[in-house]
């Protein structure tokens, strides 16, 4: 099928297009602050000047200071220094690990493999809104619990955990180390130690209009973390491999843009949210799956006997670009994880696609949403 | 947990009689420079204790959270208010109550009633609040003498005010409360906790740092100046004075025997200091040297480097143990910087064995062949002078 020329993109919670000054940003640095930060001479020390300036701002953004902040390459590799890392750390204390079914892979996958090297995992169920319950991880929470990962608001539905209730069980009846994955939530919604009382918080830039390739970890108080990627020591020893302080730079400019933006933003995804749902609760075959609760920019829905794939394509030849549940998940055939945990009945389980809105959204293109989304409802079902 | 006020205790200033006024009107004033980014807020001084009444939430969270860090304060309490009415102050207790650990912790409730015409007696207030806390939070028991959980209840015209919190200060005395002294400031472990121990106790700071480029990097430079931040941080600000000491540690190597080396080292640092704080009114010189640590820190060496000075020498930390200065290097944020690899002037001309019992006579007789005076006077006048806490430098600022 032949695209449409002009693009109307709904697929920011696969990735978002990198502003404008972010890249300008990315590329002056590279131009001027080439050298590396490692290096003692003049170039090199202000590199490292520039990264810890960088490290800083994100730090503040998120109310925890500079020490506690290190670069990643992105949302995988960051979830993976922070449960690993946590997890090997702390064994001497335990091994048993709570986190919920409907994380994303670089999460779940990473339970997988410290299940294998003997880690004990309970996987918290989620009730039909994608929510885990808070009394639910009370009463798993152990003595040798040692880390609790539960995700901010899920990518594939949008739904939104009570996180700061969590982090208080937590803190309350255990000594576990609480990790929130926020990379779908920075941006969106406030996202900071003290609003979401997390001990370790992951991100990725390019959710936020910033670059693919570049994610941060970021922790509250004094934690130990056991490297996974070892060499030169860079980043206090936690993460070697030469600083692209380039990235860095960019992702401290593009999360201060996206932090600014955040509350302006939110209404504006609260508004259109509404609008689409009026639209959509008018079709007999079309069920919205994210809870009325759910994150405002995340919207998933699923019509009734028909393939995810096939709304996909009609609606990209008319330029519209949605996806099917998550991009990680879509080349698959199998039905996400996520869909299976919220109990969907089979005749809506193979028609779902995800709408995410963001900065790069206008109200006209809503209504271009909202017109060809009917005309396409016509032509499949005749409604 | 919305906090109306803070009520804060002075602890130490309460002993000072007379001077007392002249204490607390500096600890506003610093608590009124250290938060100076923030919106305004409110401050009032009773004799003794002070409240401070910010406007909005995020105010009262960063004044929480940093001033832990000023001096001349013992201990502060974040205070709630609610009506006089009795379902609202036993939510409000509730609120209060919930915001402290509570496993394992025994409780009592005092009530302090300047309201007279207020429905309840004092002790029928106390009862009232106490029994409804204890039913809330079964995990609580009653302890009257000593308990973990003191929860002040205040019944004033206007509201019920109510805290329980104790959350502890840096105590010492308001920065500025007892002149100003002149800091040598290696970039090692021990002098930027001496530089603290002063400040603790209300005294203002200026650093001396010797540089010798291009022996020692940029970068040795950076971790003196970031040293320095992290002192103005305690609610003063820190004026660094960098020495440029190449010429006269060339000179040194030249003329001095090299077991020697070293002491006549410190005792041109020690003039040096002495000329810098004449110039800024500093009245002594304070050093993070604590005996026998090294070959410059036994008392021999101390006596031949402190001949060149009738200035008073402080050195806060001549007592200490290696591990307790360590610590409190890791307290106050500074032994991160102070551990970066880096050479500085003293590192690079060590000699292999330098004398650990110096001869005063011996070191002068050497040093008598060269006058090091207007090198000295040089160094003095070729000074760069760095205010701390540093405006933001906006070289980057464009980039971020």
């Amino acid at each position: 099928m032949k695209r449409s020329t002009t693009v109307y993109y709904f697929d920011h919670s696969a990735t978002t297009k990198p502003h404008k000054d972010v890249l300008d940003t990315f590329v002056k640095v590279n131009e001027e602050y080439y050298a590396n930060s490692s290096s003692i001479h003049e170039l090199g020390v202000e590199a490292h000047m520039l990264l810890s300036r960088a490290r800083k701002q994100i730090a503040d953004i998120l109310k925890t200071d500079e020490t506690k902040v290190i670069f990643t390459s992105g949302g995988t590799e960051s979830n993976h220094f922070a449960i690993h890392g946590l997890a090997k750390s702390l064994q001497s204390r335990g091994k048993h690990i709570i986190t919920s079914s409907i994380e994303h892979p670089s999460v779940l996958e990473s339970m997988k493999q410290l299940e294998a090297q003997g880690y004990e995992i309970d996987y918290l169920p989620v009730n039909d809104k994608g929510i885990v319950l808070v009394e639910e991880v009370k009463t798993r929470l152990r003595k040798d619990t040692i880390v609790v990962s539960i995700m901010h608001i899920n990518n594939e539905l949008g739904s939104m955990q009570p996180i700061d209730q969590i982090a208080k069980v937590v803190h309350l009846n255990s000594r576990a180390i609480f990790h929130v994955d926020a990379i779908q939530s920075f941006g969106k919604y406030p996202v900071s130690f003290s609003v979401l009382g997390a001990d370790v918080i992951t991100l990725s830039g390019h959710k936020f209009n910033g670059l693919k390739g570049s994610g941060i970890v970021a922790w509250k108080n004094h934690l130990s973390f056991e490297p996974i990627i070892v060499g030169g020591g860079q980043e206090s020893g936690l993460r070697s491999g030469t600083v692209p302080v380039a990235q860095a730079v960019a992702f401290a400019k593009a999360m201060r843009m996206a932090h600014e933006n955040q509350l302006l933003m939110l209404s504006t995804y609260i508004r259109w949210n509404i609008k689409l749902r009026t639209f959509l609760n008018q079709f007999r075959d079309v069920r919205i799956l994210s809870p009325d609760e759910a994150a405002a920019h995340i919207l998933t829905i699923s019509v009734r006997n028909i393939k995810g794939e096939v709304l996909v394509n009609a609606l990209q030849a008319k330029g519209i670009i949605v996806s099917t549940s998550s991009a990680c998940s879509s080349k698959q055939t199998k039905i996400s994880h996520v869909i299976e945990a919220i109990g969907l009945s089979d005749d809506y389980k193979k028609g779902v696609i995800r709408i995410s809105l963001g900065t790069s959204n206008t109200d006209l293109q809503i209504e271009e949403f909202i017109k060809h989304f009917s005309t396409i409802m016509k032509q499949i079902k005749g409604d | 947990m919305e906090w109306k006020e803070l009520l804060i205790r002075y602890g130490e200033l309460s002993t000072k009689g007379r001077n007392r006024n002249a204490f607390t009107g500096r600890l506003r004033d610093n608590i009124r420079y250290a938060f100076a980014d923030l919106p305004k807020f409110q401050i009032v001084t009773e004799r003794d204790r002070m409240f401070i009444r910010p406007n909005d939430q995020y105010t009262m969270d960063q004044l929480i959270e940093r001033l832990p860090r000023i001096f001349g304060i013992q201990s502060f309490s974040p205070v709630a208010s609610c009506s006089l009415d009795l379902e609202d102050i036993k939510h409000t207790a509730i609120k209060v109550v919930e915001s402290l650990e509570r496993t394992d912790k025994t409780f009592k409730v005092t009530v302090k009633r300047s309201y007279k015409p207020f429905e309840m007696e004092t002790n029928e207030l106390q009862k009232f609040v106490g029994s409804h806390v204890l039913r809330t939070f079964p995990e609580i028991k009653v302890q009257m003498k000593k308990p973990d959980i003191d929860l002040h209840v205040e019944v004033r015209r206007d509201a019920v005010y109510m805290m329980a919190q104790v959350i502890q200060g840096a105590g010492g005395l308001p920065i500025g409360s007892n002149g100003k002294s002149l800091l040598m400031l290696s970039g090692g472990i021990d002098s930027p906790v001496a530089g603290y121990q002063m400040l603790k106790r209300g005294v203002r700071l200026d650093a001396i740092h010797f540089y010798s480029p291009p022996y020692t990097s940029e970068l040795s430079k950076e971790k003196v100046m970031d040293l320095a931040e992290k002192l103005s941080r305690f609610g003063a600000s820190v004026k660094l004075h960098i020495i440029p000491f190449t010429a006269i540690q060339q000179e040194i190597q030249k003329q001095i025997p090299e077991n020697v080396s070293m002491t006549t080292t410190r005792r041109m640092m020690m003039r040096i200091a002495d000329l810098v704080r004449e110039d800024t009114n500093a009245l002594a010189i304070v050093t993070g040297e604590s005996l026998g640590q090294v070959a410059s820190q036994t008392l021999e060496s101390l006596t031949a480097i402190n001949a060149v000075t009738t200035t008073p020498v402080l050195r806060p930390l001549i007592a200490y143990d290696k591990l307790d200065i360590i610590d409190i290097a890791q307290e106050i944020d500074t032994y991160d910087i102070s551990i970066r690899p880096y050479e500085d002037c003293c590192t690079i001309f060590t000699p292999a064995s330098p004398k650990t019992k110096p001869k005063l006579e011996k070191v002068e007789f050497y040093e008598s062949f060269k006058t090091f005076d207007e090198m000295i006077t040089q160094a003095v006048t070729e000074r760069e002078i760095i205010m701390f806490p540093k405006k933001k430098q906006d070289k980057f600022s464009d980039l971020l």
